[in-house]
């Protein structure tokens, strides 16, 4: 299936400025709440902003209050994820999207690194082992 | 989910296991992160906060793929469409890795015979463990049966027949939650719905004309995941999708509370993006997920393109009146055929449009503007 975006739509004439809604400084108050926890508490917190009843133009808005900061990161597993830091240090932005590119989950991720980007304890078992594998079959470098 | 499968008694052999889904993305290569990931994404579609994600992880990695067979009665196939519109994981993915979608006459490839022969076979083969998806309302016992058959089964038969095993029953769609379309005043085929007939099973509504396609994938990724059926709602729909009105998620709520409405879909208030409550929109009456996760991958839904919410997701909402008619207007206004609607649904329309009024003078009265500075102190 075609993604809606490449539906070829020709708008004439000068488009509407972005309406302002009200809902992005009330998110932005709770990722300010949120931050507090980490510092304080160093409790995280994830929120999903599919959640939110936006309006056009209120997801642009917040991501404007948002800022951007130096950290951008992207994990390729069952659809890209793209990790962004915003200016805010420990707010972080994660867009999950599926493997056609469509995004399936945005959410905002107040902690010192998003759980997406730490290895996974499960993982790290396996590792060992498949190193133990490695050295155990390679030839002696003494 | 990860129940066994129960002794057989027919002599036949037990059928083999499913997989599990952790055994079977780790078959196909899928790390771990990536299974977080699809988590992280299935929570969102279930509604649930993110935090559960490792709790889905969880959960998910013992899942086995449950049976599922889709029978279609007196239906448009707009449930169908919206299901297979839905991407959140891909109607591909939810079909083939993680429901074993064994009867479904609109999309299998089996005709006749054969595939009246794949809905037993699994019926037989998944028996007390399958779930029957139902779009569509069926003539009643009592209506002639030769409204709606297939592969000359009456739809009733077919239903009882279908349901006498299964675990559970979703009825996907206003049809067969509450009748829709063909139960409306005058319901020639006699139309009824499924929880009119089911009655010792439990009965999942998953209401709207079509539903939200990720709500349909929702509540089949919740039964896989934590192999139980989600709380419901009076009208046993998922509370989940279904625990809060139109009017209280809708980002046009702030102009309802102000008083600004449009009252034309043209005028300045309709550019400007107002409240369509005067345009009949049935969002205060309207319980349903449209305003959160919106429609066509979250691009829009019918309020944020300017179109008043019709109520689909309501019981008999073909028969509550005007979709234009304001709900504190008497219905039956914009034609003679109207005048025919039933005197329940004028009582809800017109009882609902009272409240709003009296709910909007309260809190006229009691409206206090704060700022976020102020919330903030308040929290």
């Amino acid at each position: 299936m075609a993604p809606i975006g490449d539906i070829p739509i020709k708008i004439e004439g000068e488009p509407a400025p972005p309406a302002e809604y009200g809902n992005a400084l009330p998110v932005l108050s709770q990722v300010r709440h949120a931050l507090a926890q980490l510092v304080q508490g160093g409790e995280p917190t994830q929120i999903d902003l599919g959640a939110m009843p936006f309006g056009p133009g209120d997801e642009e808005r917040l991501m404007a209050l948002l800022g951007t900061g130096e950290v951008t990161a992207t994990v390729d597993a069952l659809g890209l994820t793209h990790i962004q830091e915003t200016a805010f240090s420990g707010v972080w932005i994660v867009e999950y999207l599926n493997t056609d590119g469509q995004r399936v989950a945005l959410h905002l991720e107040v902690d010192h690194v998003p759980q997406l980007l730490r290895s996974q304890p499960e993982d790290l078992g396996a590792a060992l082992a498949a190193l133990n594998t490695q050295l155990a079959g390679a030839p002696d470098a003494t | 989910m990860a129940t066994a499968s129960p002794q057989r008694t027919d002599g036949r052999p037990a059928p083999t296991p499913q997989p599990t889904l952790g055994e079977s993305l780790r078959r196909n290569g899928v790390s771990r992160r990536g299974f977080m990931q699809f988590c992280a994404a299935t929570a969102s579609l279930m509604a649930l906060p993110p935090s559960m994600a490792p709790a889905i992880a969880a959960a998910l990695e013992s899942a086995r793929r449950p049976s599922v067979i889709w029978l279609s009665f007196q239906e448009c196939t707009g449930c169908t469409e919206s299901l297979t519109r839905s991407f959140s994981p891909t109607v591909e993915n939810l079909i083939l890795d993680t429901i074993s979608l064994d009867y479904h006459h609109t999309l299998q490839a089996a005709a006749g015979d054969a595939a009246e022969h794949a809905r037993e076979e699994a019926m037989h083969a998944n028996a007390g463990e399958y779930l029957v998806v139902v779009d569509g309302s069926l003539p009643g016992p009592k209506a002639n049966p030769g409204y709606s058959t297939i592969a000359g089964i009456s739809n009733y038969d077919m239903l009882m027949e279908t349901v006498a095993d299964a675990a559970a029953v979703i009825a996907v769609g206003s049809c067969a939650a509450f009748g829709g379309l063909p139960k409306a005043d005058p319901n020639p085929s006699g139309a009824v719905s499924v929880q009119d007939l089911i009655k010792d099973k439990p009965v999942i509504n998953v209401s709207g004309c079509p539903p939200v396609p990720m709500v349909i994938t929702g509540v089949l990724a919740q039964y896989l995941t934590f192999g139980k059926l989600p709380e419901l709602d009076q009208y046993n729909r998922p509370l989940a999708f279904f625990g809060q009105s139109i009017h209280d998620r809708c980002y046009r709520r702030p102009f309802y509370d102000k008083g600004l409405f449009a009252e034309t879909f043209d005028d300045e208030g309709a550019k400007k993006g107002w409240c369509l409550y005067r345009l009949g929109c049935k969002g205060p009456m309207t319980y349903n997920a449209c305003a959160t996760m919106k429609w066509n991958g979250g691009v829009s839904w019918p309020v944020e393109s300017g179109a008043p919410c019709l109520g689909c997701s309501e019981p008999d909402f073909w028969d509550a009146g005007g979709f234009y008619d304001a709900l504190s207007v008497p219905p039956g206004r914009s034609g003679d055929m109207l005048l025919a609607a039933g005197a329940a649904g004028v009582a809800v329309g017109t009882g609902a449009g009272l409240l709003a009024r009296s709910k909007a003078r309260t809190a006229e009265k009691q409206h206090e503007t704060v700022t976020a500075e102020q919330l903030e102190e308040k929290l």
